[in-house]
């Protein structure tokens, strides 16, 4: 990884929907660094904050029903602040976006080079000589064959994987210097998926662009990232280095998801389990360890009453305490003894 | 032995068109495959969208229209049999869907749900299905009070895990799992699994495991079946399928699914590019003009490749 300049600076976000009269933190309290030239992934389960993130960076929330509060800052600029205009500046031109389905996110009835073609008209003063070249040259860029006929073309004519290079080709029309990720091969078949990563890393390596890849796969985040921050109930509960965290992950969410992916080589050995379930926004615990519960034979002791990053490595951070005395059930049924046995 | 033998299944639709809305083409959406069920295994059938993995399950359970070929159960040919409502055929193949949101009527209440499949094909006073019906969800590892409940109260693992109860509520011998795990969280993935493992040891079940996720297909069968335009072009054991993989469908598919380990990504980059290199040049010797999948030839007793004979052979040379 190259020695790089800051681009996006995230300082204590958080990210409210309002419910009745209240307002509850679906991203509580998150703080993050992207720089120039790294994949950062952000990595969780569905309900764990991941995309309201993404969504509050680029400002698609819904304004009535949404409470920003935190700084996001982009030259100097917080865009937790930003209105509606000024958000239309930036996205696009600085922020490009990666939608999931590739389906929904393309304009049915416009032909595909028309779509690329509307965030040029909007951010550059192109004529349409070049605007038309610059289409072909993006569509040839993310790997379409003949981008004259597929630029004619709707999106229903095309296949799943080439709608996303579409919109993969919109999202870098106009060489932002942060692109958003969001799920960008859920919906794609593995060969498709390799195809898709693999032109990613090659767009980032070209442009030196910040890339935020929010995704629930680790198998993706290890064959794509820089960086990984693991979110859990609204919070970064895990962040490092994808060699230091797939190598040596600390907490104690962290491990028990790894143990939870089928190897392959794990036959026929039993997955690990986490008990219980992800609470739902209006119950998140908002004190103490929100992962506390589901590790309920850890000792309370072993837990923070206000859990902090602890950086325990040099760029690896892991929140509370608790995974020092962390074992899976089943294992070291002795240190559980031991532990005991100190109180 | 095997009990369930499938034979040179096909599942064709027809295109209409032209003037008098004539059939013009069909679409060969299952094109002969052949596949024998033991007791008490599992069969992974794996392949990209669209390949007619999922056709092939729906019409092994009777669901999709058969064009052709047979299946034969316990001795019994069950081809588009016009079935009882209670036949045993009916009774002993069950499905998991991959969507048991939807696969579920939301007026109903679970007890009303788990229900149906025991009123259709076990007579049983209502005493004993209101025990049947708590037992399976002790099963199932759900809380008696979710008998009252709405499908929509819980939560997708808990949903499959209704599924799966409704699934082995009349003791079936095999269960077709169409994607049973795709929608579902990681964490929760690992306890459906876990599950179907537990239950299928308990009642030797055997499972047909529709997938296109490699890890989890390879966690759960012993024998793997993998489906390119609706044909197979490699089936195997795992570890054959895993640790030789012939053609170079199955080379391609496995080169493409992310190892789960940082270290040597790049080198990995480098071969996938070569592995899709070598599919587009050697696509001719793999695939017939019509980029039809070639008849499949044994290499050894159970690992068996999609091939002309004379490749076959020089493989077999080597």
């Amino acid at each position: 990884m190259r020695t790089s300049e800051e681009l996006l600076k995230i300082r204590d976000l958080h990210t409210g929907f309002r419910i009745g009269d209240a307002y509850f933190d679906a991203v509580d309290g998150v703080s993050l660094t992207l720089r120039e030239n790294e994949i950062l992934a952000i990595v969780g389960e569905s309900g764990c904050g991941k995309s309201t993130l993404a969504t509050s960076i680029i400002g698609l929330h819904d304004h009535n029903k949404t409470r920003v509060q935190g700084e996001i800052l982009y030259k100097d600029k917080n865009l937790a602040k930003m209105t509606e205009d000024d958000f239309n500046d930036i996205r696009g031109l600085e922020i490009g976006m990666i939608f999931q389905d590739p389906l929904s996110a393309l304009n049915p009835l416009m032909r595909i080079g028309e779509q690329i073609e509307e965030g040029l008209i909007y951010h550059t003063d192109f004529n349409k000589e070049k605007r038309q070249a610059r289409v072909l040259e993006l569509l040839n860029q993310v790997g379409i064959p003949n981008p004259e006929r597929v630029a004619r073309q709707f999106p229903h004519q095309l296949s799943g994987g080439m709608r996303q290079r579409v919109i993969i080709a919109i999202a870098i029309s106009c060489k932002p210097k942060i692109i958003i990720a969001d799920e960008p091969t859920t919906a794609l078949d593995v060969t498709i998926q390799a195809q898709i990563l693999d032109l990613l890393i090659d767009l980032q390596k070209e442009t030196g662009a910040g890339i935020i890849l929010i995704t629930h796969d680790l198998g993706v985040v290890a064959e794509v990232a820089d960086r990984v921050a693991v979110m859990y109930a609204g919070q970064i509960i895990e962040l490092a280095s994808v060699e230091e965290l797939f190598a040596n992950p600390k907490h104690p969410y962290t491990r028990s998801l790894f143990n939870s992916i089928p190897q392959m080589n794990s036959e026929n050995e039993k997955l690990n389990v986490i008990e219980g379930i992800v609470p739902s926004l209006m119950k998140l615990p908002r004190h103490g360890c929100r992962f506390a519960p589901r590790i309920s034979w850890v000792p309370e002791s072993a837990h923070e009453t206000e859990p902090q990053l602890h950086e325990i490595s040099e760029g690896h951070f892991v929140r509370c305490s608790c995974h020092e005395h962390f074992y899976f059930k089943g294992e070291k049924e002795d240190k559980h003894h031991e532990l005991y046995a100190n109180q | 032995m095997s009990f369930m033998q499938i034979n040179d299944l096909k599942v064709h639709y027809p295109i209409r068109g032209g003037f008098f809305n004539r059939v013009i083409d069909h679409v060969y959406a299952v094109d002969g495959i052949t596949m024998e069920i033991e007791r008490g295994k599992a069969y992974g059938l794996v392949g990209e969208s669209g390949c007619g993995k999922s056709t092939t399950g729906k019409s092994i359970i009777g669901l999709e229209k058969i064009t052709s070929g047979t299946i034969v159960y316990e001795g019994e040919n069950v081809t588009n049999r016009r079935r009882d409502r209670n036949s045993s055929y009916n009774r002993d193949i069950q499905m998991i869907f991959q969507d048991s949101h939807s696969s579920m009527n939301p007026r109903k209440r679970v007890q009303d749900i788990l229900a149906e499949p025991i009123r259709n094909f076990l007579s049983l006073t209502p005493q004993e299905e209101t025990k049947k019906i708590s037992e399976l969800l002790a099963i199932v590892g759900m809380p008696e009070d979710a008998k009252l409940k709405y499908p929509h109260e819980f939560s997708g693992g808990q949903k499959q895990r209704l599924g799966i109860a409704r699934a082995i509520a009349t003791n079936p011998k095999l269960i077709i799992a169409d994607e049973p795990v795709s929608a579902l969280d990681l964490s929760v993935q690992a306890q459906v699994l876990n599950f179907m493992k537990d239950i299928q040891d308990e009642y030797g079940l055997s499972y047909i495991f529709i997938s296109h996720d490699l890890g989890v297909v390879k966690h759960m069968c012993d024998y793997i079946n993998i489906m390119y335009k609706g044909r197979f072009v490699e089936t195997g054991t795992k570890q054959e399928i895993y640790n030789n993989p012939q053609h170079i469908y199955t080379k391609r598919l496995l080169s493409a699914i992310p190892d789960g380990t940082p270290i040597g990504r790049e080198e990995r980059k480098r071969e996938r590019i070569i592995v899709e290199k070598n599919y587009q040049q050697e696509h001719a010797k793999y695939f017939d003009a019509n980029g039809r999948v070639f008849d499949l030839v044994p290499l050894t007793g159970t690992h068996l490749v999609a091939a002309t004979t004379s490749m076959a052979q020089v493989k077999e040379g080597i």
